[in-house]
């Protein structure tokens, strides 16, 4: 086995793992440091894909920021771990029912998608080439560039107007 | 496993369904959250190895577009989520069950 063999089966294990860990840890804190490991380990799968530049992205802006924030805000709220689920049978019926559909889902992918995969010797790693997010970026994506900046200002103004208190005439918030 | 365009397809799927099952399954609203994260993260890759695979820089750019907009979507969903807890005290999904009925 080559080194990207190895880094490519260490990442997929410890990613599957650890997004597990997100989906059954009954603690929020917990929840989301598992979602912190499953971030690096996709990290270490596009460095795996030769993706330098956007493994560095995700640590910092995934990584570095969401998971920071998730973890803020669950001290912030303090909820004290999820109460025992009340087990009716209809909703039970139906989570075992979407469980059983999702792996069905993936065996069938398994089992009958079948993509060329060319050997990735022979084909160039764009990804690791900063010139070319830079030219694409200022040429063919030059406007979705441009919307995703008025987005990030508009995600930021909502932020600032949900976070304020605005006090009813009754005194309501 | 070999490191095909398969293999990584398939655990990308594989995580999109962890993170679909999470949506469905669990009660809080901050994990509900944490696992649409882990969706578009599973997305992201799938782009990224469709990207390596076929020498070309479409999905690699939409990688970084989807890391962006999963900023902005996060600091609008968790302010969301901290108002939603100030006027019901509570994040809790079986409890915001106010338009039942």
């Amino acid at each position: 086995m080559t080194t990207g063999q190895i880094l490519f089966n260490l990442c997929a294990v410890f990613t599957l793992a650890s997004a597990m860990g997100v989906v059954v840890n009954r603690n929020a804190v917990h929840a989301a440091l598992c979602l912190l490991l499953t971030l690096l380990g996709v990290a270490g799968l596009f460095v795996a894909l030769n993706a330098y530049f956007l493994a560095f992205l995700l640590l910092l802006v995934y990584a570095g920021a969401i998971a920071a924030l998730f973890l803020f805000i669950v001290m912030l709220l303090d909820t004290r771990g999820e109460a025992r689920p009340t087990l009716h049978r209809l909703p039970l019926v139906a989570r075992i029912l979407a469980t059983g559909l999702l792996l069905a889902g993936v065996a069938s992918f398994h089992a009958r998608g079948r993509l060329p995969s060319p050997d990735l010797a022979t084909v160039p790693a764009t990804g690791a080439n900063l010139k070319l997010y830079a030219y694409q970026l200022f040429t063919t994506y030059l406007l979705p560039v441009q919307v995703l900046g008025f987005l990030l200002l508009i995600a930021m103004l909502g932020v600032i107007v949900l976070s304020k208190k605005f006090e009813g005439p009754e005194g309501h918030p | 496993m070999p490191a095909t365009l398969h293999t990584y397809l398939l655990l990308s799927v594989a995580l999109f369904a962890l993170g679909l099952l999470g949506v469905l399954i669990r009660r809080n609203t901050l994990v509900v959250f944490m696992c649409l994260e882990l969706m578009l993260v599973a997305s992201t890759l799938a782009l990224a190895a469709f990207s390596r695979f076929n020498g070309t820089m479409d999905g690699n750019v939409f990688v970084f577009f989807i890391l962006t907009v999963a900023a902005a979507e996060v600091a609008v969903g968790l302010a969301i989520i901290v108002a939603l807890f100030r006027r019901r005290q509570t994040i809790q999904l079986d409890q915001l069950n106010s338009l039942k009925n």
